[in-house]
């Protein structure tokens, strides 16, 4: 049930491969028990073949999943997310690959898969979100992480109107109160993460002197230093010197789930989408360095 | 009046029933006496018994009838309604499939109103009220209906598409007798919230005004205005565009409410604002429902607490309350019977609520993040059970988390055995009791066994053929059953079909069920409202053969545009007395014509997802 390093998802996926004959090269998405044929490209993937009805595993049935909609871009750091429910390492920034690359098949899945065999039922998170190549067949993505046609069965105007309300408020992850906005941080390389109350910052500068203190033992880089006292947001010399001057790069995960690198907005609207912090090591930063102050897309 | 197209017998009924059947005795009563006692009768289920009693009884009845439900548009015409009654001034109608909520039914499937409304305008034009559900309205519908009814009153929308607020302009504009205008759930175009000021200036019969679910901004002088005319107004449930300074104002126009939907619940307020809520609210002696409280801001909730002590209804499924606020909130709430809720709550206010509501009957929890965007956080299986160990009384529950297990089940309804509504929905589907990795059978068998009384079930998780077998073995009050992602062969459905004596309306997701266990229900299906099933293993054929066997059902196959040519993607299958409908989507691709076999009873039609 556990799969406690970034390697382990390779042969796990090959053990799913012999068990359930996909195509060794990629990640899938993984209930307990359940197959993926994705034969047809530009369909909904079925997974009722005929083909699959006896093989079943353990006993249980095969759980299908059609319909499949077109998700949201899916960023690898969800998978790698510091819950501890899916077993995963943060030693080392595990940096899980899980793009497209290789695949052929047009619904190219993405995940991170943990209990590769059906008796292994306990995983927690069977179901992560599933990115999906649009085909005419399917709807427009909605922007949430849909993963079936339908699932869960919660009303439109429901869903519509929460969607809303989730992008409007701040994660709290403390008590209620307009004053608390804390986030996770975490460090290439660190052994464990750190949460900060973005509130109590106001500037780019005392964040980062901040986050220097609590990760004293590395050197993030002088953004203070090279910035005009309460500016804004970090002047594109700045960020150049950072990169040259540093081993880090400091990137958050924003609401729609990208990772941008802190500095290019305004210090209101970062806190506002700032949904967590890492600290890349500088050389894994390389889609991220900034010519120019633009929205950087994830690795995927 | 109106023609009776059925004129009634003569006054001197004991020797006229010899005109009748043979068999029939004659009646002890004149007609105007049975009639007269036959008016008394509401539920449509004695009208239904009464009618069927014997041909005077049937008469009577259908002479008498005022109010018409009907579950399904589809299973009877117009016309046929036409013939029967003639004194209807009240309607309910239900259209799509109840799994169009969840977009999986095509947009332009049908259920459309407009012929009904047609129909009513020649027969019953003294209709006073329209219910309808998941049905098409356009806006030239409602102008019908605004204008061709003059005694209109009351108008109730849930889950309709189709119209626009120019639609609502006419019923604000024309229905001079509007009692009540109730939109919920509803998608729809909104252009402006101009509509509202289209009441007239001296209109003020309002009883009933719920507009939540719109999002444009009505004229605030205006609702005002009109909320002060309605002295009688006792519903009234605003929109997001409503600030907290607009309610207050409003509650003071109206302190005899008994329904009140707040508006957004955010907002800088100085401190004498919020005194002078807390005020408003406090004068709201009469109020037992409360919804709303859209983007709440947690510190304004205590200006709530004087008006929650004579609360039975609760709703809080749109504000985002964690545990602490929520416990103070309800700690004012002791008559809670109902409790609408978000799972931003977690266990913790969930205990609370255990604590605080011992009247509590009906428990629903939504998901603040169906998507799992910050990874399943929410209500667990202890939070559900701390409810029952608090609330005895629990009969209804609808309950959205990410795990579960047999035991937690289990004790639940040892705790409250009275369930009539047992909706869980373990959101990953297929996911097993995540303690034992059990599928969890055994949860479903306790509620079945323990529960006699469960007439609605909803599963979920990894599930194989043996809940159904529980099902079908002990569920003898059951009727209606929605399964996802559950059963490991076609017995599980044959099971249900089999056992269940009272089922009424099943629908199936996404299950391993092919034409054997379609094709066991073929009488079964008769005695149902409907059966959907999509994603499962049936095809066409199957389909065919259940519509060539079974005349009285009308089998809808809806299909994938890319799929197998021999799947029947989703199914719809449901009695009628009408035939087979008219109004089907029409066919995309001519080279189908070997589906058309049988068309007036089979329609295949592709679904295009939109």
């Amino acid at each position: 049930m556990e799969n406690s390093s970034s390697s382990s998802i390779v042969s796990t996926e090959s053990e799913k491969n012999s068990v359930l004959n996909l195509k060794e090269t990629e990640l899938r998405l993984g209930l307990p028990g359940s197959d993926f044929l994705g034969k047809k490209a530009g369909t909904g993937i079925s997974l009722f073949g005929k083909d699959l009805k006896n093989e079943g595993n353990n006993g249980f049935s095969q759980i299908p999943l059609k319909n499949l909609v077109s998700g949201a871009k899916r960023v690898f750091s969800d998978a790698i997310d510091g819950s501890g429910k899916w077993g995963f390492s943060m030693k080392g920034g595990s940096e899980v690959d899980l793009g497209n690359g290789g695949s052929e098949n047009t619904n190219a899945l993405q995940s991170c898969l943990a209990g590769p065999s059906g008796k292994e039922i306990g995983n927690p998170n069977p179901a992560k979100p599933v990115e999906e190549k649009k085909n005419e067949n399917n709807s427009t993505a909605p922007a949430s992480k849909a993963q079936v046609v339908g699932w869960p069965p919660i009303r439109s105007f429901r869903k519509n109107t929460l969607a809303t309300n989730l992008s409007k408020n701040n994660v709290v992850e403390e008590k209620s109160g307009l004053g608390c906005l804390y986030v996770k941080v975490s460090m290439d390389g660190a052994p464990y993460l750190r949460k900060i109350d973005l509130k109590t910052y106001c500037s780019y500068a005392e964040l980062s002197s901040a986050l220097e203190k609590m990760f004293s033992c590395f050197t993030i880089g002088q953004y203070a230093s090279h910035g005009l006292p309460g500016q804004e947001h970090l002047s594109e010399n700045c960020l150049k010197d950072l990169l040259h001057g540093s081993e880090y790069v400091l990137t958050y995960e924003d609401k729609d789930g990208d990772w941008m690198l802190v500095g290019d907005v305004p210090w209101e609207m970062f806190t506002d989408s700032c949904k967590r912090l890492r600290i890349m090591k500088g050389s894994d930063a390389t889609g991220l360095a900034p010519r120019a102050m633009q929205k950087c897309k994830s690795q995927s | 009046m109106q023609t009776d197209p059925n004129p009634k017998k003569s006054k001197d009924s004991p020797s006229n029933s010899a005109n009748t059947e043979s068999t029939q005795l004659p009646s002890p009563f004149p007609d105007e006496v049975l009639e007269k006692v036959l008016s008394f009768l509401n539920s449509d289920k004695d009208r239904s018994s009464v009618s069927l009693v014997c041909k005077d009884w049937y008469n009577a009845e259908r002479w008498t009838r005022t109010k018409l439900f009907i579950g399904n548009c589809y299973s009877v015409s117009p016309e046929i309604v036409a013939r029967r009654f003639s004194k209807i001034k009240s309607v309910t109608l239900k259209g799509k499939p109840r799994f169009s909520d969840f977009n999986l039914v095509p947009q332009n499937w049908g259920a459309d109103v407009h012929y009904w409304l047609t129909m009513f305008a020649n027969v019953y034009p003294f209709l006073e009220e329209l219910r309808l559900k998941r049905m098409t309205v356009s806006d030239e519908s409602l102008e019908l209906l605004a204008t061709a009814f003059p005694g209109f009153r009351a108008l109730s929308l849930m889950s309709c598409d189709g119209f626009s607020t120019d639609g609502l302009k006419a019923i604000a504009t024309h229905c001079r007798n509007l009692t009540e205008l109730d939109i919920q759930d509803t998608d729809i175009d909104d252009f402006s919230g101009g509509w509202l000021s289209c009441f007239p200036e001296n209109f003020g019969s309002l009883e009933v005004l719920n507009f939540a679910s719109l999002d444009s901004e009505v004229n605030f002088d205006a609702l005002e205005r009109l909320v002060s005319r309605c002295k009688s107004l006792r519903v009234l449930k605003v929109n997001k565009s409503i600030t907290l300074d607009q309610l207050q104002r409003l509650l003071l126009r109206a302190p005899q409410l008994m329904e009140l939907g707040t508006g957004s619940f955010q907002e800088d307020l100085l401190p004498g604002q919020i005194g002078d809520l807390g005020n408003a609210f406090g004068n709201c002696k009469n109020l037992q429902t409360l919804s709303g409280l859209w983007e709440v801001t947690s510190i304004y909730l205590p200006v709530l607490y004087a008006a929650c002590a004579s609360l039975t209804f609760l709703n809080l499924s749109y504000a985002a309350l964690r545990s602490v606020e929520f416990g103070n909130l309800l700690a004012h709430c002791p008559n809670l019977r109902r409790l609408w809720v978000l799972d931003t709550v977690e266990d913790k206010g969930l205990e609370a609520v255990g604590s605080s509501c011992p009247l509590l009957e009906e428990l629903r929890v939504f998901p603040a993040d169906p998507y799992d965007q910050h990874l399943h956080r929410g209500v667990t299986e202890s939070g559900f059970v701390a409810v029952s160990r608090g609330c005895s009384k629990l009969h209804y529950v609808l309950y959205f988390c990410w795990q579960m297990t047999n035991a937690a089940v289990a004790t639940i309804v040892q705790n409250c055995p009275n369930f009539t509504h047992f909706r869980l929905c373990i959101m990953n589907p297929g996911r097993p009791d995540y303690l034992t990795n059990e599928p969890m059978d055994e949860a479903f068998g306790a509620v079945v066994k323990t529960c006699t009384k469960l007439q609605r079930l909803s599963v979920s998780g990894l599930l194989t053929d043996l809940t159904f077998e529980y099902i079908g073995k002990y569920a003898k009050n059951l009727e209606t059953l929605s399964v996802a992602f559950a059963g490991s062969s076609d017995r599980a459905m044959q099971f249900v079909l089999e056992g269940c004596p009272k089922l009424r309306k099943l629908e199936i997701r996404d299950c391993p069920f092919g034409n054997a266990a379609l094709l066991s229900g073929l009488e079964k299906y008769e005695t149902m409202r409907s059966l959907w099933m999509s994603s499962c293993n049936v095809t066409i054929n199957a389909c065919r053969r259940l519509a060539r066997e079974m005349p009285r059902l009308n089998v809808e196959v809806m299909k994938d545009k890319e799929s197998d040519d021999s799947q029947a993607d989703k199914v719809y299958v449901y009695r009628s007395v009408a035939g087979p409908r008219k109004d089907a989507p029409p066919f995309f691709d001519q080279k189908r014509s070997n589906i058309q076999w049988n068309v007036h009873q089979f329609a295949v039609y592709p679904f295009m997802h939109v």
